[in-house]
């Protein structure tokens, strides 16, 4: 689930950038050029990756804490750019491989710990303290 | 270059300041409104896929959330059209890290221990450093 996150989120954006530029400026007086954008494949596959990515993500946030969710799938960053390198061919400079270095150990930290806070809850018939499983 | 402008410096960061906390608000709501809710996956097994949006889109945090997302993505457009790309975009997205991980601490009572501070740290220097 984590994965499906971390992965189309930056897919998405990437393939909604690569779509808007084939599209070109659009301007405030011609907004009808954005219903056009909409029959460029690289938007409509964009589109349908952040939907996926939205499910994903609210999937994720209702068994695990905001503060593990978002650094674990901050990794996408680090995929899409080494994606970006052996399929695109494009040049990564040493301060993006230092980026790279301290997003996964970044994620590295986070994914060793708990993912989610118990909450402690009164038990309403007793008064003990029981916490939800 | 802002930094060569008087006075530009002040404007970037008032926007930059805008898109964080519109966004941090946005991802606090959705989180709050989803541990309320419950997992999704149970209650996906129960009253099926319907039943799990519907639980989620009636939920008035999670509403409040993508209210939110949406005034921080106006921010951002607003910003770019303002200002360079290569400040607003890398500065954004990476300080939502640590005032998401500040706000879960205050709002949302997570349990931010010292592996999640460095966590967000270390994510929030990476994206600064990969989306230049």
């Amino acid at each position: 689930m984590l994965g499906v996150v971390a992965v189309t989120a930056p897919l998405g954006d990437t393939l909604l950038s690569v779509g808007m530029k084939r599209v070109g400026p659009v301007p405030l007086d011609h907004l009808s050029t954005l219903i056009y954008a909409l029959r460029t494949p690289q938007i409509l596959v964009g589109i349908a990756l952040l939907i996926c990515f939205f499910a994903s993500y609210l999937a994720s946030l209702s068994w695990a804490d905001l503060t593990f969710v978002l650094p674990a799938t901050s990794i996408g960053n680090v995929i899409v750019a080494l994606l970006a390198k052996f399929w695109l061919h494009e040049q990564i400079s040493p301060g993006r491989w230092i980026g790279i270095l301290l997003i996964t150990a970044g994620v590295g930290f986070v994914t060793q710990g708990p993912s989610y806070t118990e909450m402690v809850k009164e038990c309403p018939v007793s008064g003990a303290e029981v916490r939800p499983s | 270059m802002s930094v060569l402008m008087p006075g530009r410096g002040l404007a970037d960061a008032t926007m930059i300041a805008a898109i964080v906390i519109f966004a941090t608000a946005g991802d606090v709501f959705i989180a709050s409104a989803m541990r309320g809710i419950g997992d999704l996956d149970d209650i996906k097994a129960a009253r099926g896929l319907g039943g799990a949006a519907l639980a989620v889109l009636g939920s008035g945090r999670f509403v409040s959330g993508v209210f939110f997302m949406a005034l921080s993505f106006f921010s951002l457009l607003f910003a770019l059209s303002h200002a360079d790309l290569s400040l607003v975009a890398p500065a954004s997205a990476s300080l939502t890290f640590v005032t998401n991980a500040i706000a879960a601490k205050i709002f949302l009572k997570e349990n931010v221990d010292r592996r999640r501070w460095i966590a967000a740290v270390f994510v929030c220097a990476g994206v600064a450093l990969l989306a230049r």
